[in-house]
Order: C-alpha cells, then structure tokens, then sequence
C-alpha cells in the first residue's frame, strides 16, 4: 500500500478535533465562571447588604491597580470571547456532522444527547441574552408592584421584585435544567476532549465530574429564586 | 422461522434507491443473518430477479467486510460482527429494516455494499510504522511494559468494520482513528512517527468528509469488538502534543 507524505502539524488546528478543543477550553471558562456567579448569588440568604456588598465589590476588586469596575470587564471581555468562540466551534461541527451524513437511515435510534446539547444550546444562549438585559444592560423589573429607580438601581432589591413572579421563576427553572444537561455530558466530554480520559478509571471519573458539577450548580442557583418565590427572603 | 425484510435497494452509486419490502419463510434460527440473506438471494435468482448485493468475506467476525444496519442497529441487536448474528436473536414474524452504513464518506457501490476506502487512505496516510526489511528482529528485542501491550493489543483488535461511523450521530471515524492510534502510540515501534501520524491521520479523517466527535459513545455501543471511547482519548491527546509542537 502506498503511503502518503505526512502533513505539518500546524494544519491540525484547523480539525475537527481542532475546534472541539477550543470547544472545551471555552466550555471550561464557563464552569469557572458559573461556580463563582453561582457563590455570588448564594449571598442573597445572607441578606441585601451582604448581597450588594459583594456586587460593589466586584466593582472595586484590584483598585487601584486596576480601575473600577475594571476586573469586571477583563472577566466579560474573557466571557464574551469565550462565548463567540463556543458557540462558533459548536455551529461549525454541527453543519459539518449534518452534511457528513446527506441520507438518513429509514429506521435508527436518534441522538438524544447530542440533540440536547446542540438545541439546549441554543436555548441557552437565548436565555443569556434574555437575562443580560433584565439584570445587566437594561436592568428591568418584570414585578408591576415593585417599579421605579429603587429598584432598578438596587441589586438585591431587583433580584426579588423579579422572582417574587412565578413565570419568571419557572423561566429560570427550565434554563438550570438546561443547563445541567449541558454541562452533565458537557464537562465528561471536555476532559475526553483534552485527553484526559486515557484510562477507564479515569474515564468513569471524568463521568462523575459531570454529573456532580450539574448537580452543584443547579441545586446552587435555584436555591435564591426559589427562596424569593417562597417568601423566604423578601 | 417466517420475517418480513425491509432491505434498501440501489442499482448503483449514481442511482436513486429505496427500500423494497421481501419475505422469507422457513429460516432456522441456526442460520446466521448472511445466510438467511443467501437465502432470500436463491429465491431472488430462481425468479429472474436481481439478487440483493451485500459485501462478506471470512464470515468469521474477523475481516470487518459484512457491515449491515439491521433494524436501526449497525451489526443488529448483539455485539458482533453480522456474519456472526444468528437468527436466533430475531422472533417469528419480526419485520427487519436492513440498510448500508450511512455516511458520505462511505458512498454506496450498489444496494448494501459501501465504498470503505477512505479508512485505507486515512491508514495510508500514517496508520503505518517504518520497519526494515531483512531478517526479523528477535520477538524481545524491543521490551514492551505488560499495560502497553495490553492496552495496544485491545486496540488492534479494530477490523476497520465501520459500525462505529455508521451509529455516530455525526458519521465520525474517531473510534476506528482512535484504535489505530492507540495501538501504535502504546508500543515502542510507533514512537518515531507517532506525532506526525495524528497530524496525518487527523487531516485525513477529515478531508474524507466524516464529521466531528460529540463523544457520546454510540460507537463504542455498537463495536463488535467493543473498542473503549477512552482510545478517542489518546488520539486528543496525541493530536494536542503534536501541536504544542
Ligand atoms: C438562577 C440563576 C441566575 C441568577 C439568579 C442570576 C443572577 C444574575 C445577576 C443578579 C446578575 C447581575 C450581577 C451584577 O451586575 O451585579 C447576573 C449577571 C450575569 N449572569 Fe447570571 N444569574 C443566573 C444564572 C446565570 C447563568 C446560568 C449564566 C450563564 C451560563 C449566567 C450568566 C451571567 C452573565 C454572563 C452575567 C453578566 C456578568 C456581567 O458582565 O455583568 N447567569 N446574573
Ligand atoms: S472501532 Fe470497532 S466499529 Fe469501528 S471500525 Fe474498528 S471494529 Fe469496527
Ligand atoms: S464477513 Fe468477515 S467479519 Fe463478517
């Protein structure tokens, strides 16, 4: 058999393998960052100061070195590249799996996973859009009962005149199951990803991970809003 | 026993096909699926009729040439290869969809015949190791750690069936690329070309249109020789260490 002449290495970055990679790295910023968002909004059992103290300082956090709000924008600008380059790695493979199979089969069992991550996805992201505007840019209360600037400019304030509304709420429900579909097969598959997982031990490890890290997480986020919705914290 | 096949016909690779309804009566449960295939095919004969194309060879789960998807499933509903599926495993009256593997980069020859040669030319493109030639080299000359050898063994099992592009949700080859890495990555004679392999193989993978891994192990499921998602593992890994460079 006549072999071919091998190519240089650099070539592999443009791959299949080359993009999940920077699918994992990417998906991996996002688990930082949600397990540190995650902590932050836990603060709100611990009452408004404790709440809007920590929102302050995450303004102040390296000052002087860094200027207000400064760290604050190095990690949405990290996010934002992350999130661009995820979603581009995760649109590319998906036409690219689409178009490696033109013909379907006349009877198979469908994907449920990898329809979940890719549609789960999407949802996702949507939902990050969504919720940018309502805590972030345009910081709106969805409450009719509680409206006006001391709402909008209190953070604690706005968080449970938001939650206190059931729709609102069950949004956020649908979007932490959501999200822990994601990241149960999405932090397995990044440390598969990056090599990782070379022997069964550490294969059934890498598993778990995922599965503890998506339960964390949803447990971790969904304690506020349900606590709002219960009256719990007011 | 009496079956109801569904099977995909197609004159040949540039023609439309479609799925043509048969029945079989009278098979044994002893038979295996081929042969209840060799069945159907005398009936299709003594009628004047074209008989159905399917690809075998040694009929003993070892040269990987007798891929069907039966019923949804590549290989059928057991772990092996469809020369070695007896009937045993399907029940009276049972209706059995029969495909060819799907995937682009497997074109279809002629009704359950595909085209496989893109996994040869992504072994000619680094599945290989430089060796000189004369009188061999003594069994020992090269030590080999007891793990290495059997986790390179293992891998080596891989017969290039295609089972595991055929149940990929995305038509990938990673289980089939991944055997052949870790085989020759785990023993000393793959280390000269080990980095220039993956980079090779990895181009070539894709040049031949299979699509990327989304690592949730259909492939692994459907493997008559139960080929373990952790070799896509080291194929990463390889592939990462290539381009570091
Ligand atoms: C129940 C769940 C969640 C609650 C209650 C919540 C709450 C909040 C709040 C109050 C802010 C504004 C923080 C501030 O500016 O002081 C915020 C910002 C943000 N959240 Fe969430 N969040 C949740 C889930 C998520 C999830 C799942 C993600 C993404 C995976 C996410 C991504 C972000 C991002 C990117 C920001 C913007 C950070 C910035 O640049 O200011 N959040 N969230
Ligand atoms: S990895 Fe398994 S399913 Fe894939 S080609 Fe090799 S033997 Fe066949
Ligand atoms: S005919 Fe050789 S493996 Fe089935």
């Amino acid at each position: 058999m006549a072999t071919l002449t091998p190519s240089r290495a650099g070539t592999a970055r443009r791959t299949t393998i080359g993009l999940k990679v920077l699918m994992a790295a990417t998906g991996l910023v996002f688990v930082l960052y949600v397990l540190l968002h995650m902590y932050g909004n836990l603060k709100a059992l611990a009452g408004e100061e404790a709440f809007n103290t920590y929102a302050e300082h995450l303004r102040t956090i390296g000052e002087p070195m860094l200027p207000y709000g400064g760290l604050l924008w190095v990690i949405r600008v990290v996010l934002l590249a992350s999130l661009v380059g995820h979603a581009y790695s995760a649109f590319a493979l998906w036409s690219r799996a689409g178009n490696a199979r033109r013909t379907k089969y006349a009877a198979v069992k469908t994907a449920m996973r990898t329809a979940w991550m890719r549609w789960g996805g999407v949802f996702l992201l949507l939902f990050i859009g969504w919720h940018l505007l309502q805590f972030t840019i345009l910081k709106f209360s969805v409450n009719p009962d509680k409206q006006g600037p001391d709402v909008q400019q209190n953070p604690y304030e706005l968080v449970v005149a938001s939650f206190q509304v059931p729709w609102l709420t069950l949004l956020y429900v649908l979007a932490m199951v959501a999200l822990a579909f994601h990241l149960s097969h999405g932090v397995f598959s990044a440390q598969q990803t990056l090599g990782w997982t070379m022997t069964p031990h550490a294969y059934r490890r890498a598993k778990l991970v995922g599965h503890a890290v998506s339960a964390v997480v949803v447990v971790g986020f969904l304690i506020p809003p349900l606590a709002i919705l219960f009256g719990l914290i007011k | 026993m009496n079956l109801t096949l569904k099977i995909w016909r197609q004159a040949g690779p540039r023609h439309p096909g479609e799925m043509v309804t048969y029945k079989v009566t009278d098979i044994s449960e002893d038979m295996s699926f081929l042969e209840m295939l060799d069945v159907l095919n005398e009936q299709l004969n003594a009628k004047g009729e074209e008989p159905i194309a399917f690809d075998s060879d040694c009929r003993e789960g070892i040269c990987g040439m007798c891929g069907l998807m039966i019923s949804g499933e590549a290989h059928g509903p057991e772990k092996t290869t469809t020369c070695q599926l007896h009937m045993r495993s399907f029940s009276d009256g049972e209706v059995i969809t029969i495909e060819p593997w799907r995937a682009n980069a497997f074109p279809v020859i002629k009704d359950l015949v595909v085209d496989r040669g893109a996994f040869d030319r992504i072994i000619q493109a680094g599945g290989y190791i430089s060796a000189n030639t004369g009188s061999a080299p003594d069994a020992h000359a090269a030590p080999v750690p007891k793990p290495a050898a059997d986790r390179a063994f293992m891998a080596a099992e891989c017969i290039g069936c295609g089972a595991c592009v055929a149940a990929c949700p995305n038509a990938s080859a990673m289980l089939f690329m991944g055997a052949k890495v870790t085989h020759l990555s785990e023993l000393p004679q793959g280390q000269p070309e080990r980095m220039a392999r993956v980079v090779s193989m990895v181009d070539q993978h894709d040049e031949e249109g299979f699509g990327g891994c989304t690592n949730v192990g259909a492939c692994s499921q459907a493997c008559p020789k139960g080929i373990p998602q952790d070799v896509i593992s080291t194929l990463n890994k390889d592939l990462r260490t290539a381009l570091r460079g």
